[in-house]
């Protein structure tokens, strides 16, 4: 789980520059002996496996990272910028950041009376270019960068940019690693596009595979630091969540229910989450063509959207085993259409 | 050129029925099929509509921002809301026009003689202002107008000097543009769409889109030039005189790489000037066409405009022509070898 999490967080790819993590997952996957994946018109991944097609699940988990886009290169060199997601502005002075082609940039800020007012508009990306000429050389309006904050493991911990939501990437890469080749009912996997600016990537794969059952695999906030800025009843190291709601979606009943019982026939822990504020692919995943019943499988992770999210090695594991024992389930089974 | 009719036709978001009227009396006379759809989107199939579906679809929105009636005091004077973002500074004083029947009016406010310290302080809000037909009470106005009835600037378009103004301009330009290109040969189909109600949230482009299911799109936009004296020139946007502005991303869109790359290619084999648009906040009909079924590669080129969504907006000719010399050349490039 390291290393692949080492890999992925380290392949480069904010939100609509997804080239370089979609190119990485390709390989992983051709060396889990998966030929068959799909890349769609706006970059979305799949993996389908399993019969019949019309009783599918999308399992979905984003590829795309928040970023940073160049819109002005200045005549002393600096570069200004537009955050891609959501990004807290004050975690931003003194970040180190990377752009594509490997060069690296610290953003700095202008001075500002009070520090409570900083705005985007306030900060700039130096490069360590002399002018504008120079910095020209390396860069154009229109690159992105991402935080640059490898991978470190302590304890059972993992620290680095991007594990949202390379963290579900890793979880849905274990999956198929150890799914079965016979299951009751067919699966995508989706690594989808897109997911930071509006769950774009989602909202177009979903209307392609057009499935029965929706998952997302996302991480989500933990409330379990002092005086935490978030109210939440997640912890780290607790078992994987099971989403309710956030302001996305509201899960599908039938769905949390079938993922707590699952969980407690196989004595997987788990946590149960409700979240005020976020929202992940399932949100739109669930209002595709005539609605899909959805749930989220969530990876608890601190300090979320900063160089310095951090993971919990059992949260995965039991992560992955929930959701292997989740598509050895029979979805349709207990329920059908009607209420 | 057609800049100047479309211009000073009245449009605003829900009543684009004039404009409408205005292109399809075009299209007819110059012999290209044309359709309408329930809310109101016109289609132009360049060299007719078979394999329409799934082609390129190119868009300008038909709709302007304006107010509508919504109360007619005893007075005789006329409540309104706004449709559309419209600066409240810029409403006092303006000439209009109301209704079906163009009724003259004008906005009025509280004499500043009568204002007090803090009123005159900030801009009146649109609770503070009335429209005055010049009716001598409720019953003389209802004879004129009737609640509903939609507002739009009156406003003479005109050149001036090399530039042209006029109300609107976002985005009859873009009409305008799409109007010459129709009548140019091409090698191929392709669809060019005149939008509805664009500036209230993108409705028309998201129907039409979901109609055509096309594989590229291109939509022909009109943005914020602010390259003003006291702006820094990292807030500008986008500059006049410097071309067509290519969209990044914006709140609703990042730009499909492939369709930013075929922007930028087209316009360095042609040799004209083009700028990316420096800010990224906002939404576009980009933003509802890329995310219809499963997904359109989009993107968004637009005339530089100052003083947008006001009665005296202004481009230069020379940005909007040269927007048409690039459009030309990615429709060209696109029916020659895909995207």
């Amino acid at each position: 789980m390291k290393e692949l999490l080492t890999r992925l967080t380290a392949a480069f790819g904010p939100a609509g520059r997804e080239e370089g993590i979609r190119a990485l997952l390709q390989r992983e996957l051709e060396n889990l002996g998966e030929s068959g994946a799909v890349v769609d018109d706006l970059g979305n991944l799949i993996v389908s496996r399993g019969e019949p097609a019309d009783r599918r699940i999308l399992v979905a988990a984003h590829m795309d990272g928040i970023g940073f886009m160049i819109t002005c290169i200045e005549e002393n060199g600096f570069l200004r910028f537009t955050p891609i997601g959501g990004i807290q502005v004050h975690s931003l002075p003194g970040t180190r950041l990377r752009f594509r082609g490997g060069i690296t940039g610290v953003i700095g800020q202008e001075k500002i009376k009070e520090q409570k007012d900083l705005e985007f508009s306030r900060l700039y990306i130096d490069i360590g270019a002399a002018s504008g000429k120079e910095a020209e050389q390396q860069v154009q309006i229109g690159d992105t960068a991402v935080f640059n904050a490898p991978l470190a493991a302590e304890g059972d911990r993992f620290i680095a940019g991007a594990l949202d939501d390379r963290a579900g990437c890793a979880l849905l890469l274990e999956t198929l690693k150890r799914l079965p080749s016979t299951l009751p009912q067919a699966v995508s996997f989706v690594f989808t596009v897109q997911e930071e600016v509006g769950l774009r990537g989602a909202q177009a794969v979903s209307y392609r595979i057009n499935p029965q059952f929706g998952l997302a695999v996302d991480v989500t906030r933990t409330g379990d630091t002092p005086e935490p800025q978030f109210k939440t009843p997640v912890s780290l190291g607790k078992g994987p969540a099971i989403k309710i709601k956030d302001n996305s979606v509201i899960c599908h009943p039938r769905v949390t229910a079938l993922m707590r019982r699952v969980a407690e026939e196989k004595n997987i822990p788990y946590q149960i989450e409700v979240l005020e504020q976020g929202g992940t692919d399932a949100g739109a995943i669930h209002l595709s063509r005539t609605g899909v019943p959805t749930g989220a499988l969530s990876i608890p992770c601190r300090y979320i959207h900063t160089p310095g999210e951090m993971v919990d090695r059992t949260d995965m594991e039991n992560g992955v085993s929930l959701l292997l024992a989740l598509l050895q389930t029979e979805w349709n089974g207990s329920w059908g259409r009607s209420w | 050129m057609f800049l100047k009719e479309l211009s000073e036709l009245p449009g605003v978001s829900g009543d684009e029925g004039r404009v409408r009227e205005f292109i399809r009396e075009k299209l007819s006379a110059w012999g290209i099929e044309h359709d309408c759809d329930t809310l109101g989107n016109l289609y132009a199939f360049k060299n007719g509509s078979k394999g329409a579906e799934g082609g390129l679809m190119l868009a300008a929105h038909m709709d302007e921002v304006g107010l509508m009636v919504s109360a007619i005091e005893k007075s005789g004077h006329l409540r309104f809301y706004k449709v559309g973002g419209i600066d409240e500074q810029i409403l006092v004083s303006r000439p209009v026009r109301i209704g079906s029947n163009a009724i003259p009016g004008v906005i009025g406010a509280k004499a500043i003689h009568l204002q007090k310290k803090a009123e005159r302080e900030k801009p009146l809000e649109v609770d503070k202002l009335y429209i005055d037909i010049g009716a001598r009470d409720k019953d003389d106005a209802a004879k004129a107008v009737k609640i509903g009835d939609y507002v739009s600037f009156a406003a003479e378009a005109a050149a001036l000097g090399g530039s042209f103004k006029g109300k609107a301009l976002d985005n009859r330009a873009g009409c305008a543009a799409l109007l010459e290109i129709l009548q140019r040969d091409f090698p191929g189909s392709f669809v060019a769409v005149f939008t509805v109600q664009e500036e209230i949230g993108c409705r028309g482009a998201k129907v039409a889109a979901y109609r055509l299911n096309p594989r590229t799109a291109l939509v022909v936009e009109t943005t914020i030039a602010a390259d003003l004296p006291e702006v820094r020139e990292k807030d500008q946007v986008t500059v006049l005189g410097k071309g067509p502005a290519f969209t990044l991303q914006d709140d609703s869109v990042i730009t499909h790489p492939r369709v930013l790359e075929r922007l930028v290619t087209v316009a360095q084999e042609r040799g004209i000037p083009y700028q990316f648009r420096g800010y990224t906040g906002n939404f576009t009909d980009g933003g509802a066409v890329s995310r219809a079924r499963d997904g359109v590669p989009t993107g968004v080129i637009s005339t530089p405009c100052r003083y947008l969504h006001g009665p005296a907006s202004l481009i230069c000719l020379e940005d909007w022509r040269n927007l048409m010399e690039v459009v030309d050349g990615f429709i060209r490039s696109v029916l020659a070898k895909g995207l």
